[in-house]
């Protein structure tokens, strides 16, 4: 099985071109995910009794489909139903990624704001700030720091979910790899090495991602203390 | 969808449109009764089966991967180690494209459901042991010593003094995997097992209906999804120790 590893070596620049387009798409994806998550928190912790409905309704959707599923539906169908059905399948991926990871990354930041006591805001608001000012400099500020912890947690779980992207052709690192293999005629060597090389990002990036979260916490204001604000 | 249109099209009013639209659905009816539905409930079977025979396997493995991270000696310490960052880092589509096309080529044939299932043990283990894992370190360590005094060897006290204990603790994190479960079991269609998924897909493929199959198996995974959150929140209720996990009841 591993004679050959020039399998391997004769295709790094192609695989590597997998690796990017793999980033890319988990980058995007948490990107999309962030923004549209942020503005469902918003809606679903002050919006008006409507908005809180249809943003469980979303939440739900979005969390209760699997990845394929919810690719097949995007790309298959609800995308040609609304005429645009040469939509490139990895602008599919990044959207339905986005909204799936928007829909998860809402319940992290609606746990963390509901954390902050209703105080701040009162506060706030006795100050003479209005109700958006509140939120944006004094909610938000405190609640993003809070949710970063379970927020972390994203990025693994879309690099591996990014893979799924395979099955409507995105050319990922899992793609290109069985593209390779249907050259070369190496399974086990291939899919392992593949395998490694999703490993070694999703460590890579939780380290970068703890650094991260090492730098913009606040001194003194931990996990632990966040139950007695 | 294109007969709706023209009728609208063509007669305009309210009253024709809500006709089209009626006589657009009564039209799908035979599709839906003899094709679609049959084909999914066939899959839903199969899916099913995947789920209830991974959880079981997947919760058990899991246990002991956690039990040997916490109280094992050092070796067996880092084997579970390496086991957890392997199956917890590599997606679960590679795993299993690892199982179904890797291995032949070294003489081991699986088959698509055996790979399929062995792939889904292999993850759901690794991110159950992680959960337990944290459940055991969070029983006191004086509870291990009064258990040792008593009498009792290393085994028995972890089996009946601190994994009761734990599994409690444990209990949201693994029903949550337990829901994961339930959609990435998806994943099997990839490897040509006819599930749910693989059922739409082929019925898709084969009458050019995609948003019918898509939506209709959308609609069997929120249900499945559904009914196991409001089961598994009935348990986690159930077994909840009185003031020691009351947060799970807000």
């Amino acid at each position: 099985m591993f004679e050959s590893f020039s399998a391997v070596t004769d295709s790094a620049g192609f695989l590597l071109g997998g690796v990017l387009t793999t980033l890319v798409l988990v980058g995007l994806a948490l990107l999309m995910g962030f923004l549209i998550g942020i503005t469902l928190t918003l809606g679903q912790v002050y919006g008006a009794k409507i908005i809180q409905r249809a943003v469980s309704v979303y939440v739900w959707f979005f969390r209760g489909l699997p990845n394929i599923v919810l690719l097949f539906l995007f790309y298959f169908a609800l995308f040609p139903f609304f005429g645009l059905s040469n939509m490139p399948a990895f602008l599919v991926a990044v959207i339905v990624l986005g909204m799936r990871s928007a829909a998860y990354q809402s319940q992290i930041f609606r746990g963390a704001i509901q954390s902050i006591a209703d105080g701040q805001m009162l506060a706030a608001r006795s100050l003479g700030m209005t109700k958006w000012q509140a939120i944006k400099s004094i909610i938000l500020p405190q609640s993003l720091r809070l949710s970063l912890p379970g927020w972390s947690n994203e990025y693994p779980v879309l690099l591996t979910d990014s893979s799924v992207a395979y099955v409507i052709g995105v050319a990922e690192l899992l793609t290109r790899t069985s593209q390779v293999i249907s050259r070369t005629g190496e399974p086990m060597l291939l899919y392992l090495t593949c395998a490694v090389v999703f490993i070694l990002l999703n460590y890579g990036g939780m380290m970068l991602i703890q650094h991260i979260e090492k730098k913009v916490k606040i001194p003194g204001f931990g996990e632990n203390e966040c139950e007695q604000i | 969808m294109s007969e709706a249109v023209n009728i609208t099209v063509s007669s305009g009013g309210f009253d024709a449109v809500v006709q089209g639209i009626i006589d657009y659905f009564v039209s799908q009816i035979p599709f839906w009764q003899d094709i679609l539905l049959p084909a999914l409930f066939d899959g839903l079977f199969v899916t099913l089966q995947l789920v209830l025979l991974t959880a079981p396997f997947g919760f058990i493995l899991g246990m002991l991967v956690a039990v040997s991270r916490v109280y094992g000696p050092k070796p067996l310490k880092w084997l579970a180690k390496l086991y957890v960052i392997f199956f917890r880092g590599c997606p679960l589509l590679v795993l299993l494209f690892i199982l179904y096309f890797g291995l032949p080529s070294i003489g081991i044939v699986l088959g698509s459901y055996l790979s399929a299932l062995f792939g889904f043990i292999l993850c759901n283990s690794a991110y159950n042991s992680e959960y337990l894992r944290g459940a055991l370190q969070s029983v006191k360590q004086g509870q291990m010593t009064a258990a040792r005094s008593l009498g009792m060897n290393k085994i028995q006290a972890i089996f009946y003094v601190i994994i009761p204990q734990a599994l409690r603790r444990a209990l949201p994190g693994v029903s949550n995997e337990f829901i994961y479960l339930i959609k990435y079991s998806s994943l099997a269609y990839v490897v040509t097992v006819i599930e749910l998924t693989g059922a739409a897909k082929i019925i898709a493929s084969k009458y050019f209906m995609y948003f019918e199959a898509f939506a209709a198996v959308g609609i069997f995974y929120l249900v499945l999804v559904t009914i196991a959150t409001v089961g598994i929140h009935f348990l986690e209720k159930k077994l909840a120790i009185p003031g020691v996990s009351g947060v799970i009841n807000k």
